[in-house]
């Protein structure tokens, strides 16, 4: 059965237009339709958050989403997050942080981050544990994330420094 | 997933009509947390999907302090649990419906969705049972109001007729010292599925002396969320002490009928309810006291 949609949406502050099927859900649509890749697929069922995405700046697993939802509406990737001038400050705190291992969780806990600091600018420890619960590292680098974020938060919002 | 046709209806009628004309079935869908998940597991395969959340009557939070809450079935949790009204009056409600999934999860789920997917541990389920909620169902028929203690039959089955689908829940106004407390035991802080869960509401005296009604109900330790009456008469006229939550635990544990799975087994659910039900009971009558319920 092709029953294919045409959707006009922007994705990381771009107009973009894609032809979909109404079952494929928004991370098909992102990795197989449109390339953007930097957003994993993990269990495919709302467990993990490697698909994590912002869906009109609300974080959101986009294996659970269907890509004909985002007509007219706003997502941003992890492809979104750095610009001209380079890696956003949630990327380079990860980095400074060391706060992945393997990379696979990343993209989505970068965004899970970004979701975090938009809505709560300086999140305490419980916070970011309780807010990242839905986005799981297998390597188990729980410790330095919840630190990235932490100094996230500070390259963001505060001229401070963090021991990391 | 096998392929399926989408429709994003703007009324209550055209979305019945559609949920109505579907030969091999519709679903309506709102968040999708369950639903998409279940799809992918071939639990089943509808021939359309009737999106609901353009649908105004299903997207609207409305308080006022003579009529109550109402929630349109497509709310998520995360813009309930951010909604000051809500926070203000139906902390019990808050409970559950914060503790549903994590973060990403709680921006697609919704309570509506909670109850038709009727799973026996649906959380926010029983939390609504102790606040006395209704539902209003629109079909083909017409509309009707069911009370959500009667809505769900057995495991992912409800009242809900072909063609027939949630609009909203609605809440009564909370009078003067009551209160209400959901707990659930979870192996984990966040994002899983209870083991065991309590909802606890009290009504109190003016003086807060004497409980003048009270309702417990529970979660994945029966078909369905079970609200446990005979609790509701034995406290009923007595005073608010820890040996009489104790003695209510007991009823509860007695009408709990657990069963042992991946999750648990028998006897340390029957022990839970014991244990999370004399907690609902306690941190409901601090609320109806007006005071902060410890975590």
């Amino acid at each position: 059965m092709t029953n294919k949609t045409l959707i006009s949406a922007t994705i990381n502050g771009e107009p973009v237009e894609f032809l979909c099927e109404p079952h494929q859900s928004l991370l098909e649509c992102l990795r197989d339709i449109l390339g953007l890749t930097g957003t994993k697929e993990g269990c495919n069922d709302g467990n993990c958050g490697a698909c994590s995405v912002l869906l009109d700046g609300q974080l959101v697993n986009s294996c659970l989403v269907l890509g004909v939802e985002i007509q007219g509406r706003a997502v941003t990737t992890v492809e979104g997050l750095a610009d001209w001038r380079g890696l956003h400050p949630i990327q380079q705190a990860f980095l400074e942080a060391d706060g992945f291992q393997c990379g696979f969780c990343t993209p989505g806990i970068l965004i899970a981050t970004k979701a975090l600091l938009d809505r709560e600018p300086d999140p305490t420890e419980a916070d970011i544990r309780a807010w990242l619960s839905g986005n799981l590292c297998r390597c188990t680098g729980y410790d330095k994330i919840v630190r990235a974020v932490q100094a996230a938060a500070c390259r963001l919002y505060a001229e401070c420094e963090v021991n990391v | 997933m096998r392929p399926f046709t989408y429709q994003a209806p703007t009324s209550v009628g055209e979305a019945v009509a559609l949920l109505t004309e579907a030969k091999q079935g519709a679903r309506p869908f709102a968040g999708g947390t369950d639903l998409l998940v279940q799809m992918r597991r071939g639990l089943f395969a509808p021939e359309m999907l009737v999106d609901v959340k353009r649908i105004p009557e299903l997207n609207r939070i409305a308080f006022d302090p003579t009529e109550g809450l109402t929630i349109g079935a497509a709310v998520s949790c995360a813009w309930l649990c951010d909604h000051p009204a809500v926070r203000q009056h139906y902390p019990g409600l808050i409970d559950a419906a914060s503790i549903i999934g994590g973060a990403a999860i709680q921006r697609r789920a919704t309570l509506g969705g909670n109850l038709c997917n009727a799973a026996p541990s649906g959380d926010a389920i029983s939390a609504m049972i102790v606040l006395d909620a209704t539902a209003t169902l629109a079909g083909p028929t017409g509309t009707r109001t069911v009370p959500v203690s009667e809505f769900c039959t057995a495991p992912g089955k409800t009242v809900l007729k072909p063609g027939e689908m949630l609009v909203s829940l609605h809440f009564p106004v909370p009078a003067p010292h009551t209160g209400a407390r959901y707990l659930r035991f979870i192996p984990r802080g966040e994002m899983d599925i209870a083991v065991a869960g309590s909802g606890a509401w009290l009504a109190l005296s003016d003086d807060g002396g004497t409980i003048l009604g009270a309702r417990i109900a529970l979660a994945a330790v029966a078909p369905t969320p079970l609200w446990v009456k005979a609790a509701s008469e034995m406290l009923t006229g007595t005073t608010p002490t820890e040996e009489v939550f104790t003695a209510a635990a007991a009823i509860a544990q007695e009408a709990a009928r657990p069963i042992s799975d991946v999750r648990g087994t028998v006897a340390q659910r029957r022990h839970l309810v014991g244990v999370l039900t004399r907690r609902a009971l306690q941190g409901a009558l601090q609320r109806a006291k007006g005071e902060t319920c410890d975590d």
